[in-house]
């Protein structure tokens, strides 16, 4: 078996390439959701929000800047092939140096504070990077990059629920978060949601459920099922674009399940606003 | 409906014209300020400092821009959330004299009492619009704060701001209202 050798310094440049370009170009796959949205949608209000939205990201594209000025921190999934051997340097301060580059040479906004109580220092970098890896058969690096901004970031919730509250206590408490949130997450939103795991597995889920294209649904039918469910019970509650009051407030929930202890339902939501960042590169 | 074009400052008598829902266009010079910024008058004020601005009559836009890129007046610079300057707007409405407030987001019922004491409008700007909003930004200076880098108070100059009147001076909140029109 041959092993591949990836140089850090490659990734690197990927880091600062790929953070510039998901902070200026909205996805396809979210133009094209707010773009149904705004025909599905019956408030007058509301629709002209979801216009300047779509107005909104041509602009950012056109003039290529940020099209949110909430640059996020920024995170990151990296699937590592087991067949790869990372040389030069440390993953981590490949990331960092790729995240200190781009958020300055991209005019990003640097958000990151040293600490999250006491003085609160901006870096002036916006590192560290969030860096999830997970290591996977093959020879290839493929590195997702999705900046999350903290307006939809605080409006998330987790939850160590019983298994006797069944799917309708589960359902209960991602609906009231999602209510509960109203207009603060920039609606609309995207849902990300992880059920099931251990505690730290289900807060992983949620965000990673965030950076599925909004068109797909689970692979699981099951589970697919639950998120159609999730998602026109989520447009009943009238929240709409902004909190303005409309029939559309969510453009995609996605569901991550995973097997669970006999004792547990552990649940988690995690909203992104309609400035759904993500980008993949694969090396 | 047409929107409505404001041209400040903000008077007593156009503040009672507006109503939760309305959609309006602002000209004029607004402040911009977050937590930080916040804080430090709030601190200032206790201290009874001089302030670095005076906000009597004026509105504050909850915002944190990017930084602009060479040959731009602003860089990206949509609202954050408004939530988390409850704390400090009703002194600012009442010491300071503030008469509008532009963010997202929902208020708390202190804030929303101080608004109808002290006859004052809280307006939304699209969350997540950055780009299109700095369109809207003819020119930025920094008159606060400096070394607060995004969290300086700039003073603004802003052309045609598409705005949506959240909280009234009557105490209407669009946000509860247009909410319960559509819940099913």
């Amino acid at each position: 078996m041959s092993v591949r050798e990836v140089s850090l310094k490659q990734i690197t440049k990927v880091v600062s390439d790929m953070v510039i370009d998901a902070n200026y170009n909205l996805p396809d796959d979210v133009r094209d959701a707010l773009e149904k949205m705004h025909k599905e949608e019956e408030s007058d209000l509301c629709k002209s929000i979801i216009e300047d939205i779509i107005k909104n990201a041509n602009i950012a594209r056109d003039k290529q800047k940020p099209i949110c000025q909430d640059t996020g921190m920024a995170v990151f999934f990296v699937e590592l092939g087991q067949d790869v051997h990372l040389v030069d340097g440390s993953l981590q301060e490949a990331f960092d140096e790729g995240v200190r580059d781009g958020y300055k040479r991209g005019y990003l906004r640097k958000g990151t504070q040293e600490y999250a109580v006491g003085e609160r220092v901006n870096r002036g970098d916006n590192t560290p990077a969030i860096v999830h890896v997970e290591i996977v058969p093959g020879d290839k690096v493929k590195i997702t990059a999705c900046p999350k901004g903290f307006g939809s970031e605080n409006m998330s919730k987790l939850a160590m629920l019983t298994p006797s509250v069944g799917w309708e206590g589960v359902k209960k408490f991602i609906i009231d978060t999602v209510r509960d949130a109203g207009p603060n997450p920039c609606p609309p939103i995207i849902v990300g949601v992880g059920i099931g795991g251990t505690m730290e597995v289900v807060a992983y889920n949620a965000k990673k459920a965030l950076i599925r294209k909004t068109n797909e649904r689970s692979k699981d039918p099951k589970i697919a099922l639950l998120e159609e469910e999730l998602l026109e019970e989520i447009n009943k509650l009238g929240i709409g674009a902004q909190g303005f009051g409309g029939t559309r407030t969510a453009l995609a929930v996605h569901i991550i399940s995973h097997p669970t202890h006999i004792a547990g339902m552990a649940v988690c939501v995690n909203i992104n606003c309609h400035v759904a960042r993500h980008k993949t590169v694969i090396i | 409906m047409q929107d409505r074009i404001i041209n400040l400052p903000l008077t007593n008598e156009i503040i009672k014209e507006l109503h939760s829902g309305d959609r309006v266009i602002l000209n004029g010079t607004i402040y911009t300020g977050r937590d930080e910024a916040h804080e430090k008058l709030c601190d200032m004020l206790k201290n009874k400092e001089k302030l670095p601005v005076d906000l009597n009559g004026q509105v504050i836009y909850y915002v944190g821009p990017c930084p602009a890129k060479p040959g731009e007046v602003i860089g990206s610079c949509g609202p954050t959330t408004s939530g988390r300057m409850d704390k400090y707007a009703p002194t600012i409405m009442e010491q300071m004299g503030l008469k509008g407030m532009i963010g997202k987001g929902k208020r708390n019922e202190e804030v929303k009492e101080a608004m109808k004491k002290n006859i004052c409008v809280y307006f939304a700007a699209i969350g997540g619009a950055g780009a299109m909003i700095s369109n809207c930004i003819k020119e930025a200076e920094v008159i606060a704060f400096p070394e607060l880098g995004p969290e300086a108070i700039y003073k603004l100059k802003v052309e045609d701001l598409p705005l949506t009147v959240i909280n009234d001076c009557y105490g209407n909140d669009l946000y509860k209202d247009g909410i319960s029109k559509y819940q099913q």
